[in-house]
């Protein structure tokens, strides 16, 4: 390629081309993939404002009340004088309290309140109670690659045309109970909601955001290798425009060598001796807790395109993530005992669509004397390695590899169920692969 | 695994025996339940071998097929199947109490509450293991499309006349299996492993003669040690102590006795129809009757150990007290069984081969929602369950050291009191995350306010910190000495429901100092999901109501070829 690739122009391009589709297409649907940060959320805004001006009457359609808070807000800040409709539900305390304050934003746990206003929000689970109403023109659903078959089903009646968007390479929806019987069926209701939607309808125009505003250039290549080796995408940035560091020195330990190594990298593999070890494993949640102190106390400092100066990367810029509930729980407890507060712990879960300068993450393999398909799923990978802006730390005892090796994947193969590329264990390797170059040995 | 049970297995390793996961029975058995041992034919899938089948466990009915391949031999194997099964369930069909259901008026759209008839009891069934349970639902798949002489006088191959409707209950039965908590179906290793952990893989348990021995080994003997006869054993002939419980056989005793009887049959048959006269043919049907003779006590002999084996899990179960909701799920069943009686007695056709896209939804969500019913149904009646929950972090103990009174802020205050408990455990909370116990029957819902010694949060916290920011880093421990070094924490938790009208809580609704409490953190009942539209209304995105061409496609069975060796 001799012609520059400018990302701002590619990002522009993709969303005019999206946008026509949805304003002026003859197809009811319209499906975006959209890569980790690579500005979702601003096309959900910016496309419920165009439908907006253009006269169209509007239903958008999340998966979480914070998600749907998130953009009511945003909506606001962009047309502060758009009658927005929050449809909430009828629990003490359904929404966030900092609506209030906004004068465009009309609330009610009932649709018919609501009818009439130019955009109306609601989470899916809330808009499948919404009954007997006149179907809306056009609906946006965000976040479509975790809203799952059925949940679609209870809203599709609900509007005529729609804007599906997300990102298919984050966690799949679940089910607590077995779903076996339907694997296969065009319209399994375990399956994702974009997957029954173009079985149906393989017709629908599918677009791309192609670059990752988010990811910095030392991370974008490597997840998009190893998360979407068929659909890449670039960094928005590029070496060198971001930058972090430290105003104190390392003290040579562990912790401080792995910061070392992520902020001149963008990756860190912080490698605990081999060894099988419960869940919740006490070395590795505390060698966790310790990267994030050692971040904090350190006085890391972050230089990016969004700001002249650089900024202080603080508790609330800095995430850790884990697999199961019980060890975000075990690192919040150990951060409490280094007396560190604000840093988000969490699942890959509910750390998915967030955004942090720097992360901490405890690999999901970490420890196992097993890879079942839980810990192998590429999403959670995903989620975990793409939350940074700056560098990711991960905490990991020795001896994945060969876990890996020793555990090919044996999900039963169903008939009439694409699969799913990369498998997990393909990604896995392929992050390990990476990280190994970042590696730091410690023994705690 | 949750801890408590990888525990419970490390305590039955080193103790030699099976540990108890359960002090209550969270299943109920009927008085009556119906065993059904199948065993199938190696090679040929939903070819049954023989059965047996019964409710009295000194007597089974012995089915057996001489010659598996044979399909009117197969097709009297279902008629007999269906003769000692469906009678069974026939006995509970009519056997009824009035009850009323919600009923949707297709008209109005109201809500009305309509008479309907309840079965007071319904046909448990038993099987040995849960590809015993797979087994049924094949039966019921193979049999409930098949057309008799009587649906169809020009169909070429005519079912008995009972067997598509013993295929259509097994296909209910089957599916009902599926469901969380349900006990329409049972597998006895499903029953018995979630009431004892064992020292061995979970591959191992469902071997119905392993986990016997782990739970309740002969005398003088080790469950693993036992584990491994039941396993392993062999005698004189080379043929497992233990037969497999099905409905798989062992293949030595596939190819070193049961195919030289086949073959023995097989000649005596064409001997029988190829003899002359009527003196040879005595002697050579004499000679048949022995052959199936014999094959019929060798599917006994592998038989009746599992039969013996499911009869003692029962008897191992009954043991427990039943736990207090399992009642509550034994009448969902007894809805369901009700349920399929009437569609089966107003002529629907048989269950479709495939879900559309609104019964797989439904299916799937009212199967979510027994699942988590099923969770904290356990828990509230089994003090063990609920301590691996605790364990978990998902509910915990704790004695209330004390009450304020506080009100809303309204027109028409109402009581929110403020508790403050202490507990020694850990549980997972973070601000206003839901708490419930059991209050007369009833779930009372509180929140987790913050731990006591904390400042409480202004009135504007919550709108400066949204939840998923906070940083709520769990139990403080030294801070004011509120949170001593032995581990122990008070909570301040606000009481939120269940307090009556009045401006005053109605009496005993509010803890009080020295009452020791189990809250949890899941919901002790399940809301129903939404509404789905009708499967005529099936939108766009899922394919458009289910259309006449793919009605017929589904109903159809698949077209002869050349191939079909019928």
């Amino acid at each position: 390629m001799t012609v520059a690739f400018d990302p701002g122009a590619a990002a522009a391009r993709a969303t005019a081309a999206i946008l026509d589709d949805t304003l002026h297409g003859g197809s009811r649907g319209v499906v975006v993939d959209s890569p980790p940060g690579a500005g979702k959320s601003t096309l959900v805004v910016r496309a419920a404002l165009e439908l907006a001006a253009a006269g169209h009457p509007l239903m958008v359609i999340a998966q979480t009340n914070a998600q749907v808070d998130d953009l009511v807000v945003r909506l606001a800040e962009k047309e502060p004088e758009l009658p927005v409709g929050r449809l909430h539900s009828s629990d003490s305390d359904p929404y966030d309290k900092v609506l209030d304050g906004l004068a465009n934003v009309t609330k009610s746990a009932k649709a018919a309140d609501l009818a009439g206003l130019d955009v109306v929000i609601s989470t899916a689970a809330k808009w499948a109670h919404v009954k007997n109403v006149e179907p809306w023109g056009h609906a946006i659903v965000d976040e479509a690659y975790q809203m799952r078959s059925d949940a679609l089903l209870a809203v599709a009646g609900l509007f005529r045309r729609a804007l599906f968007v997300g990102d298919p390479g984050q966690l799949d929806p679940f089910s607590i109970v077995g779903a076996d019987q339907w694997a296969g069926l065009s319209y399994d209701p375990s399956a994702s909601a974009v997957s029954t939607l173009l079985a149906h309808n393989p017709e629908l125009p599918q677009h791309r955001l192609p670059v990752s505003w988010r990811l910095p250039a030392s991370a974008a290549p490597l997840v998009s290798d190893a998360f979407y080796p068929y659909t890449p995408f670039r960094s928005g940035t590029d070496h060198g425009d971001r930058k972090l560091s430290f105003g104190v020195a390392s003290d040579g330990s562990g912790p401080d060598r792995v910061l070392d190594e992520a902020a001149e990298s963008g990756w860190g593999l912080l490698e605990l001796p081999a060894r099988h070890t419960p869940r919740t494993d006490p070395e590795a949640v505390r060698a966790v807790a310790l990267v994030v102190r050692r971040l904090l106390d350190r006085g890391g400092v972050a230089t990016s395109e969004r700001a002249d100066d650089p900024v202080p990367v603080t508790a609330d810029r800095v995430a850790v993530g884990t697999a199961h509930r019980d060890q975000a729980a075990a690192v919040r407890a150990a951060l409490a005992e280094l007396g560190v507060t604000g840093v988000a712990v969490d699942t890959a879960n509910r750390l998915q669509g967030r955004e942090f300068d720097v992360t901490v993450v405890l690999h999901p393999l970490s420890g196992r004397p097993d890879a079942t398909a839980f810990h192998l799923e590429t999403g959670r990978l995903c989620v975990l390695a793409s939350r940074h802006r700056h560098a990711c730390v991960v905490v990991c005892r020795e001896g994945v590899a060969d876990l890996l090796d020793e555990h090919p994947s044996t999900e039963p193969v169903q008939l009439g169920v694409t699969v799913k590329f990369p498998d997990g264990w393909e990604a896995n390797h392929a992050v390990l692969a990476h990280l190994a170059e970042h590696r730091v040995r410690w023994r705690p | 695994m949750s801890l408590i049970t990888t525990l419970a297995r490390l305590e039955a390793v080193d103790s030699g025996r099976a540990q108890p996961l359960a002090t209550v029975r969270h299943r109920h058995l009927t008085d009556r339940p119906l065993v059904l041992v199948p065993l199938t034919t190696a090679g040929e899938a939903g070819a049954p071998l023989g059965a047996l089948v019964g409710t009295d466990r000194e007597s089974p009915r012995l089915l057996a097929v001489a010659q598996p391949r044979d399909r009117d031999l197969r097709f009297a194997f279902l008629a007999e199947l269906a003769e000692a099964v469906l009678p069974h369930i026939e006995a509970y069909a009519d056997v009824v109490e009035p009850a009323e259901r919600n009923e949707t008026d297709p008209a109005t759209g109201k809500k009305t509450k309509v008479e309907v008839e309840l079965c007071t009891d319904a046909a448990q069934l038993v099987v040995p293991s849960r590809a015993g349970v797979e087994f049924v639902r094949l039966l019921g798949r193979s049999m409930r499309f098949r057309r008799t002489a009587e649906d169809d006088p020009d169909t070429p191959y005519p079912a008995p006349a009972r067997v598509p409707l013993l295929g259509r209950w097994l296909t209910h039965y089957g599916e009902r299996a599926r469901v969380p908590g349900s006990s329409l179906l049972l597998a006895a290793t499903d029953l018995l492993n979630r009431h004892w952990a064992t020292g061995q893989s979970s591959l191992e348990d469902q071997h119905l003669g392993a986990l016997l021995a782990w739970i309740d080994p002969p005398a003088g003997s080790s469950g693993a040690e036992a584990a491994l006869r039941a396993e392993l054993a062999r005698d004189g002939e080379g043929q497992l102590l233990c037969p497999p419980a099905g409905p798989a056989t062992d293949p030595d005793f596939d190819n070193r006795l049961l195919a030289p009887a086949i073959e023995r049959y097989d000649r005596a048959r064409t001997a029988f129809a190829s003899a002359e006269d009527g003196l040879a043919a005595d002697a050579r049907l004499a000679e048949l009757s022995g052959a199936e003779r014999e094959i019929r006590s060798l599917l006994a002999r592998v038989m009746l150990p599992t039969w013996d084996a499911v009869w003692r899990g029962l008897d191992l179960l009954r043991e427990l007290p039943e736990g207090a909701r399992a009642e509550d799920r034994w009448s969902r069943d007894r809805w369901s069984f009700t349920g399929h009686r009437d569609r089966v007695r107003s002529g629907e056709p048989p269950q479709p081969r495939r879900d559309d896209a609104v019964t797989a939804a439904q299916k799937l969500a009212s199967r979510e929602t027994a699942q988590a019913q099923l969770e904290a149904q356990e828990a509230l009646d089994d003090p063990l369950v609920l301590a691996g929950r605790r364990l978990a972090g998902e509910a915990f103990l704790a004695s209330v050291t004390d009450v304020e009174m506080t009100y809303t802020e309204s027109k028409r205050p109402s009581p929110r009191p403020l508790v403050t408990v202490r507990t020694d455990e850990r549980p997972h909370l973070a601000e206003r995350t839901k708490v419930y116990r059991t209050l007369d029957g009833k779930p009372q819902t509180a929140e987790f306010v913050r731990y006591a010694g904390e400042p409480p949060a202004d009135a504007d916290g919550a709108v400066a910190e949204p939840v998923r920011a906070d940083p709520e880093g769990g139990p403080r421990t030294g801070a004011d000495g509120t949170a001593a070094d032995d581990g122990e924490v008070l909570l301040v938790l606000r009481i939120l429901d269940r307090m009556g009208r009045g401006k005053e809580p109605a009496p005993g609704s509010v803890p009080e100092p020295g009452d020791r409490i189990a809250w949890t953190l899941f919901e002790h009942d399940q809301r129903g999901g939404p509404k789905l539209p009708d499967p005529e209304e099936t939108p766009w995105t899922h394919g458009g109501p289910p259309g006449a061409d793919a009605a017929t496609r589904a109903e159809h069975p698949d077209p002869v070829t050349p191939e079909d060796l019928l």
